[in-house]
């Protein structure tokens, strides 16, 4: 791809050179480099010598850090002078469970300072897991005159106000989208901040919100962008306004309706089903809260050409889900709730043959005594409809080693796999065995599998399995499980693409995490919460690794020497300062 | 990653200013009393008797606390042993204990919490919430399907977002943010699901209190400490006051001691709650009118 027509174009024009093929003209370079997009791509080219290095970053346009403590802005502005496009990522993902202190940190704030001074025609903006507050949405908006695209993915600090500085301030928007995040939503109001003049909006998606917005602005905001292809509402919004909307706006790519019950008579009905059905070219559909099923063949026109269809808010049955899917052999990407139970998952092995992703979330996480949601059996019957599944997120009560076998078996083409018994240190509910075997069947069959979380009663074997098998594993989710630190030592030892690995409550103590010191350097980053590391082991680590900055939360009331919750990460920017009282920095 | 190992800029502190907008970002460590205390008392909110009219009650000057055991009368289970009974090691009863959202289902049944497990995020979990309350409409919504083309159905009441008719069983849910001293990691509490201060109180308490620590292997050791913790638990309250009291910030940004007004007019009004040392509760400002008699009482 790329890399060949850099191959292809450097030998074309250095036919009739010297020998000395660096002497090749910068701007060639430069221009050729530009066309690469991967990030790996381009940093493996800025390695090839310094003149490659200085047109990789000359040519540079778009920058991705995985881990905003991991590099300083100094470094990045000194490196990268024409970027226009900057994705941070902050807080380790644990976050979004509440096992990290809320202030532990990731503020964009000096990030934005710096680049309004550096990037002045920075256009976009795309967040993960970062603190923002309002002051610095305002501060956005107005430091960069030219820019285009925010997008917020669970971040947190910042309410509608913050949203209303930059619907008032950024007369080029394109984009904005807001996504599970932790808002104060203080009002809708923040929507009728857009001008009058302003049109030009493509991406609008404030699902993610719960007050009332002002529907006559956001009427009258839809009619004016004619370019707008992704729209996703809240649930404020009511079907009857849905239907306003789309007659305004048959183009959209992507929808996300919102409340999806409303109180309806024939006409109004009609009205609906004929609004969705203009828009030929739906490819992604999403919202649907509160569903029922009597509405959805509403759907049925507009969906011939669905490929991700997100149920994963519409609580419905397994004959509801039955009923719809046979309209939708396109499918790609699917995610539901666990009401559909196994019924409605056979249908989906029965009328989804190109399903490539699934996803299966828990109606009722936290209620055990209640039987229902899916099991080892819905799973499996997916498994032999959708031979080209390489993506499950599955939640369920109850699993067993054959099933999981016999899955990989139909779809060896997992890239990620992710299974959560909800149970912790569940057994196989058959043989009331470890799920060892299914994780190792896991890896064994599926060499391409990159993203990888366990559950289930599981013993070092399964480690064992994971450190000689996953070969391609870059992420690694573990929970509840191991017997001993050689469990850990297996995956540190073996796994060699390991990027991310993160571990709560498994017995892994200092010989563990000390077993992976120049892992680490390799890695973006190591957590661990809940296992038997002490404060003496991170500072030993801490000692030998100068290059890893180790950071310990405390719990209150916890032992002096334990570690509760270690954090260690690779960075060329030291120790961070900006650390909060609760978290030690070693 | 290439170039210079240069220390990177530092920020002060990541919520340096305290407006208005970010007193949420703010955790308990980080605010201090505020300075218009004026009274020093260990007052907090009391729970005798429950169920009782919480006007009365603060009148006659009663002290409040953290729910301990006495606080419950006869007929109603004492926490400890509500949740032990709900309690059982066969099953794990596990919540999300995540930072956005508390889980009222959860709270309500009394079970014991693993924070942070099943691994969902708070913005589906609270959607789930107000999916839960919206099941409680299906059953009649479904006799109308036969009708669909010829009436109008009655309304399934969505979330109660926008429509807050008086029959409608479902409710927006109020999360608010609450805080105990000590304790990093902050915790929201619908203040919907809880129709009054011992309800509250009561999962306040779950919540913080009840917290499991580290696990050492495979749930059932988790479940062990669980037990252990809540057999602690006693300890800290026993002593007949606890050692905290419950404040809560109301819309003008003052501190009030939770319990002296009447619950609706305390959740129209509240902000957030902090569950607070007893030795920094000086001074906080009941509404009530013997504020002078309270001045001279002394604090638990």
């Amino acid at each position: 791809m790329e890399s060949f027509e850099l191959k292809r174009s450097k030998d074309s024009v250095n036919s009739d050179q010297s020998a000395h093929w660096s002497s090749f003209p910068d701007e060639v370079l430069e221009r050729v480099l530009s066309r690469l997009k991967s990030h790996r791509d381009r940093s493996s080219a800025s390695l090839v010598c310094k003149d490659w290095y200085h047109a990789e970053r000359w040519s540079r346009t778009n920058v991705f850090i995985g881990n905003c403590y991991s590099v300083s802005q100094e470094i990045v502005v000194r490196r990268f002078s024409r970027i226009r496009s900057v994705t941070l990522k902050g807080k380790p993902r644990f976050s979004d469970f509440n096992l990290v202190p809320e202030n532990w940190g990731a503020n964009i704030h000096a990030w934005l300072v710096v680049f309004a001074a550096k990037y002045p025609f920075l256009e976009e903006l795309r967040l993960k897991r970062m603190a923002i507050n309002d002051q610095s949405l305002e501060f956005l908006a107005v430091s960069f005159p030219n820019f285009k695209a925010l997008s917020l993915l669970s971040c947190d600090g910042f309410s509608t106000n913050g949203l209303a500085a930059i619907a008032t301030h950024c007369k080029n928007l394109t984009e904005l989208d807001i996504q599970e995040n932790d808002i104060d939503d203080i009002g809708g109001s923040w929507l009728s901040c857009f001008p009058e003049s302003f049109t030009s909006l493509e991406v609008l998606n404030f699902a993610n919100l719960t007050s009332d917005i002002n529907f006559d602005a956001l009427e009258k905001l839809v009619g004016r962008c004619k370019s707008m292809r992704v729209l996703k509402l809240n649930r404020s919004v009511s079907l009857e306004q849905l239907q306003r909307l789309l007659v305004n706006a048959p183009r959209l790519a992507e929808l996300g309706t919102g409340s999806f019950s409303q109180e309806l008579i024939v006409r109004e009905y009609e009205e609906l089903e004929s609004a969705l059905s203009n828009c030929k070219n739906m490819h992604t559909l999403s919202g649907l809260w509160d569903a029922k099923g009597i509405y959805l063949p509403a759907l049925y026109p507009a969906c011939t050409h669905l490929t991700f269809l997100n149920l994963s808010y519409a609580a419905l049955q397994s004959l509801e889900l039955a009923k719809l899917l046979p309209h939708r052999r396109r499918l790609k990407h699917l995610w539901v709730l666990d009401t559909v139970e196994d019924k409605g998952l056979e249908a989906v092995g029965l009328n989804c043959p190109l399903l490539e992703e699934l996803r299966v979330f828990p109606a009722d996480p936290f209620d055990d005594e209640i039987v229902h949601g899916v099991t080892d059996a819905g799973f499996v019957a997916v498994s032999f409809g959708c031979p080209r599944l390489h993506y499950v997120l599955y939640f369920c009560r109850q699993m067993t080693n054959a099933a999981v076998a016999t899955i990989v078996q139909n779809c060896p083409d997992f890239t990620h796999f992710r299974l959560c018994i909800m149970n912790p240190g569940q057994p196989d509910h058959l043989t009331n065995e470890p799920m060892d075997e299914a994780f190792g069947a896991v890896v064994k069959t599926c060499t391409k599998l990159q993203r990888l979380s366990v559950s289930g009663r599981l013993t070092d074997r399964t480690f064992e399995y994971i450190g000689r098998y996953a070969k391609n594993l870059e992420t690694l989710s573990v929970a509840f499980a191991g017997s001993s630190d050689w469990g850990m030592q297996c995956v540190l030892g073996g796994c060699p693409k390991l990027r991310k690995l993160e571990i709560r409550d498994c017995p892994f103590g200092n010989a563990a995490l000390l077993s992976g010191l120049e892992k680490y350097e390799s890695m973006r980053s190591l957590w661990m919460s809940a296992c038997n590391v002490t404060m003496n082991g991170c500072r030993l680590l801490a000692r030998e690794m100068p290059r890893l900055n180790i950071e310990v939360m405390k719990e209150d009331g916890s032992d002096d020497s334990q570690a509760d919750k270690v954090y260690v990460y690779r960075s060329i920017a030291g120790p961070r300062r900006d650390a909060p009282r609760s978290v030690l920095t070693l | 990653m290439q170039g210079d190992a240069v220390n990177g800029g530092s920020e002060s502190g990541s919520m340096s200013t305290v407006s208005r907008e970010d007193n949420m970002m703010v955790s308990s460590e980080d605010s201090s009393c505020p300075d218009e205390y004026e009274l020093e008392l260990g007052l907090g909110l009391s729970l005798g008797g429950g169920g009782s009219k919480l006007h009365q009650v603060s009148k006659t000057g009663q002290y409040a606390r953290i729910l301990t055991a006495q606080d419950f009368p006869p007929s109603s289970p004492s926490p400890s042993s509500s949740s032990s009974s709900s309690f059982s090691l066969s099953r794990a009863n596990v919540t999300a204990g995540t930072k956005r959202t508390a889980d009222p289902v959860a709270a309500a049944n009394g079970s014991s919490q693993i924070a942070g497990w099943p691994p969902i995020r708070a913005y589906r979990m609270n959607s789930m919430v107000n999916q839960a309350k919206a099941s409680v409409t299906e059953g009649f919504n479904s006799t109308m399907e036969n009708h669909k083309k010829e009436t109008s159905m009655v309304e399934n009441s969505t979330t109660g977002c926008y429509h807050n008719s008086g029959n409608t069983k479902l409710r927006k849910s109020l999360f608010v943010k609450a805080n105990m001293d000590g304790i990093p990691i902050g915790r929201k509490v619908d203040l919907n699901a809880h129709e009054s201060y011992e309800k509250l109180a009561k999962t306040l308490e779950e919540m913080f209190l009840e917290t499991t620590p580290s696990v050492n292997s495979a749930g059932s050791i988790a479940l062990q400490r669980d037990m252990t913790n809540k057999m602690a638990r006693p300890s800290k309250l026993l002593n007949g006051f606890s050692d905290f009291v419950l404040t809560y910030e109301d819309k003008e940004g003052d501190w009030m001691l939770v319990g002296d007004v009447p619950w609706e007019m305390f959740r129209s009004s509240v902000k957030r709650l902090r569950i607070m040392r007893k030795s920094e509760a000086t001074g906080l400002a009941p509404r009530s009118q013997e504020r002078n008699q309270r001045q001279r009482r002394k604090a638990i």
